[in-house]
C-alpha cells in the first residue's frame, strides 16, 4: 500500500466550550472515495472545512503527502471544493467560472480553453458554456460547480453535501455520475453528507461521526453488517435493539434467551461484559412465518406497504414491538394487522453492541 | 350595506396623499414652469439668457464637479464602512449601523456649522496645525470648494453606506471561500468575485448621492460663504436678491431636467426598481 495522501492527527476544534471536533485521527488513501457521514452537529462539515483550510484547527495537524499544511491558507492547498449551495460566481458565465481556478494559476490561454472544454464535457454541459449561473437549474449548477472544482486537476476534491438541495430522482442520477467520475479520474474524493444512502452507494470507505468523534469507519457493507455501537446501527439503516440475558458461552458461540426460548448468537470477537447482551437485529434479517413455523410467536400490529417491500410491526410479549422488513414478492404469509404469526432469524443475524462510551 | 370595489378602495387610500402632492407640489411646480416662460414678458427670453450667461454655465459646471467629487468621496469611504460592517462586525454591528444613521437625526444646519467650527480661520484644525508648527499662517479650508466637498461628503455618507450595506448583506461568504479554495488569494478573491457582486449597491449609492448633491443648498451655502455658488444657491440669489423670478424659474427647470437626464442615463446601468424600492 502507498503512503496516505492526507493524514489528520488529533484534530480538535473548539467553539467556546463546545468541541466541534474532538481528537480526530484519520488517514485518507490516494484515489479513494471517502465519505464523512453524520447527523447535523456531528463535526463532519467542520472536519471538511479544516481540511480545506477555512476553519483553522484549535489543536492537531494535517499532513498532505508528508507536508504539514495545518496553517496554510486555503489557496495554497490545491484542493477542489464543491459547496452545498454551489457558490458559482453570479457575475461570471459558466465558462469564466470554470476558467477561474486556471486563470488565478496563470495558465496559458490556449490551455485554459482546452481544459474548460474538457471539463464541460466531463459533466455533459458543453451547450451551457455561455450561460449565467442564474439561468440554470440546481442540478445544472451542481455539474458546473463540479467541473470548476476539477478544472485545475486538484489533488483532492472536497464535496460538502453537494446533492442535498436537489430532488430525490436527480440526486440518484448524480450519485451514479459522481461515482463514475471518481472511478475514471482517479482523484481522491472526500465527501460530506448526512444521507446514509448516498454514503453507502458511492463510497469506498465511510467514516461515521457523532459529537466531533469518529464512531466507526470502514467499507460500506462492513459498517452495515457489523455496526459497533447502537448509534451506528441506528444511523445506518434501521435496527431492532434487544437487551437479552446470556445463558451460555462456548468460544464465539453464545446462547441467548427470549423468555423460555433459547437461541444461538454467533458473535466473533464480541466483548461480553455481565450477563446481558445488547443486540442489534436488522429488520430484513427476520423471517416471518405461519404460527408455529418459526422460533417465536407474535401478533402483527401494523403493516406499512412500500412497493418493493413492506414493513411489519410485530408485537411479542417479552421483546415488545419488532420491525420486520419483508420483500413483497415473496410467497407465504400476507401480512395484515391482527394476524398471529411466528418469526425467527439465523444465528449470525444478531450483532452485539458495544456499551456506549460514557 | 355599500361595498367598495377593490379599485375604488385603492383610490380612496391613495387620494389624500395624492391630493396634497397635486395642490401643494405639482401645481406650484407647473407655476414655476409658467413663470419661466412669462416673466418679465412672454417668450423664451429667460432660457436664451440662461444659455448665454457665463455665470450660469460656471455655476452648472461647478455644481456637477462638486457633485462628482462628493459622490466619489462617499463611494470610497462608504464602501469601506459598508464592507467592514457587513463582513467583520459581529457584536458591534448594531452599534456601527446606529453610528452610520446618527447624522440623520442631527439637523444638516448643525452639522454644517460644526464644520465651520472645525475648518474656520481660527478653527480647531488651523489652531492645531499652527500650534504644532506645521503651518505658520491659517490655511483656507473653507469658503472654497475644498470645504464644501468635505462637508458634503460627511452629510451624504449615509446615503452611500445604506444601499451598499443592503447589497452586501445579500452576498454569501461562500463565494469568497469558494474563490480561495479554488486558488485565489485574498485580494484576487475580493477583486474578481466579491467586488463585481457589490456593483449594484455601488451604483445605487452613487446615483442617490449624486442626485441629492446636484440640488443641495444648505451646506454649500454655509461652507462656501457665497464664494462657491452651486446652482441652488444661484437660484436663491436670483429670486431673493435680484427678484428675477423669470431667470430663477428657468434655472429651476434646467436643474430639474438635468437631474432627470442623470436618472435616465443611470437607469440604463442600474436597476432603479431594486436600487431605490426594494432592499435585497
Amino acid at each position: 500500500m502507498t503512503d496516505p495522501i492526507l493524514t489528520i492527527s488529533r484534530a480538535t476544534k473548539r467553539y467556546g466550550p463546545v468541541h466541534a471536533l474532538d481528537r480526530v485521527d484519520l488517514t485518507v488513501e490516494e484515489g479513494e472515495f471517502l465519505t464523512l457521514l453524520g447527523p447535523s452537529g456531528s463535526g463532519k462539515t467542520t472536519l471538511l472545512s479544516a481540511i480545506a483550510g477555512f476553519a483553522p484547527l484549535s489543536e492537531g495537524r494535517i499532513d498532505l503527502r508528508g507536508r504539514d499544511i495545518t496553517s496554510e491558507p486555503p489557496e495554497h492547498r490545491d484542493f477542489g471544493m464543491v459547496f452545498q449551495g454551489y457558490a458559482l460566481f453570479p457575475t461570471m458565465t459558466v465558462r469564466d467560472n470554470i476558467a477561474f481556478p486556471l486563470k488565478v494559476r496563470k495558465r496559458p490561454a490556449s490551455e485554459i480553453k482546452k481544459r474548460v472544454e474538457y471539463c464541460l464535457g466531463l459533466v455533459q454541459m458543453e451547450d451551457f458554456a455561455d450561460r449565467m449561473p442564474s439561468q440554470m437549474s440546481g442540478g445544472q449548477q451542481q455539474r458546473i460547480a463540479l467541473a470548476r472544482a476539477l478544472s485545475f486537476e486538484p489533488q483532492v476534491l472536497l464535496l460538502d453535501e453537494p446533492l442535498s438541495a436537489l430532488d430525490k430522482k436527480l440526486r440518484a442520477d448524480l450519485q451514479w455520475e459522481l461515482k463514475s467520475l471518481h472511478d475514471s479520474l482517479g482523484v481522491t474524493f472526500i465527501y460530506v453528507t448526512h444521507d446514509q444512502d448516498e454514503a453507502l452507494s458511492m463510497s469506498d470507505r465511510v467514516v461515521i461521526l457523532k459529537d466531533g468523534r469518529i464512531q466507526q469507519q470502514g467499507v460500506p457493507d462492513a459498517l452495515y453488517n457489523h455496526p459497533r455501537n447502537r448509534f451506528v446501527a441506528d444511523f445506518l439503516g434501521k435496527s431492532n435493539f434487544m437487551d437479552l440475558p446470556v445463558r451460555g458461552r462456548e468460544g464465539d458461540a453464545l446462547t441467548c434467551a427470549v423468555g423460555d426460548t433459547q437461541f444461538p448468537v454467533e458473535a466473533p470477537g464480541a466483548e461480553v461484559r455481565g450477563d446481558v447482551l445488547n443486540l442489534a437485529l436488522r429488520p430484513e434479517r427476520i423471517r416471518l412465518g405461519a404460527p408455529g413455523e418459526e422460533m417465536l410467536d407474535g401478533t402483527i400490529r401494523q403493516v406499512s406497504y412500500l412497493g418493493e417491500r413492506c414493513l411489519v410491526m410485530v408485537d411479542h410479549d417479552v421483546i415488545g414491538p419488532l420491525l420486520i422488513s419483508q420483500a413483497t414478492w415473496k410467497e407465504g404469509v400476507t401480512p395484515r394487522a391482527g394476524l398471529p404469526v411466528s418469526f425467527g432469524w439465523d444465528s449470525d443475524a444478531c450483532v452485539v453492541m458495544e456499551a456506549e462510551p460514557a | 350595506m355599500f361595498r367598495m370595489s377593490d379599485a375604488l378602495r385603492y383610490w380612496f387610500l391613495v387620494l389624500p396623499a395624492l391630493a396634497i402632492m397635486i395642490v401643494f407640489y405639482i401645481w406650484p411646480l407647473l407655476g414655476i414652469w409658467q413663470i419661466s416662460l412669462t416673466e418679465p414678458k412672454p417668450g423664451v427670453a429667460n432660457y436664451t439668457e440662461m444659455f448665454d450667461s457665463t455665470a450660469v454655465q460656471t455655476s452648472f459646471i461647478l455644481t456637477f464637479r462638486i457633485a462628482i467629487l462628493t459622490t466619489i468621496g462617499c463611494l470610497i469611504l462608504g464602501y469601506i464602512v459598508a464592507y467592514v460592517i457587513s463582513n467583520f462586525a459581529r457584536r458591534a454591528k448594531p452599534l456601527m449601523v446606529a453610528l452610520v444613521l446618527l447624522p440623520f437625526w442631527v439637523s444638516v444646519l448643525i452639522r454644517s456649522f460644526s464644520w465651520i467650527v472645525l475648518l474656520g480661520r481660527s478653527g480647531i484644525v488651523n489652531d492645531t496645525l499652527m500650534a504644532t508648527g506645521i503651518t505658520d499662517s491659517p490655511m483656507r479650508l473653507m469658503h472654497n470648494e475644498f470645504g464644501v466637498v468635505i462637508a458634503m461628503i460627511h452629510v451624504m455618507l449615509p446615503f452611500a453606506v445604506l444601499p451598499m450595506m443592503a447589497n452586501m448583506r445579500g452576498i454569501s461568504g461562500a463565494y469568497v471561500d469558494a474563490a480561495r479554495g479554488l486558488g485565489a488569494g485574498e485580494w484576487t478573491a475580493f477583486r474578481q468575485v466579491y467586488f463585481p457582486q457589490t456593483m449594484p449597491g455601488v451604483m445605487s449609492g452613487a446615483l442617490l448621492v449624486f442626485v441629492l448633491s446636484l440640488g443641495f443648498y444648505i451646506t454649500p451655502a454655509l461652507l462656501g460663504g457665497g464664494r462657491v455658488l452651486m446652482i441652488s444657491e444661484y437660484i436663491t440669489y436670483q429670486i431673493q436678491e435680484f427678484l428675477n423670478w423669470g431667470l430663477g424659474s428657468a434655472l429651476s427647470v434646467a436643474l430639474l431636467v438635468a437631474t432627470a437626464v442623470v436618472i435616465a442615463i443611470a437607469a440604463r446601468f442600474v436597476n432603479l426598481r431594486s436600487a431605490l424600492l426594494e432592499r435585497n
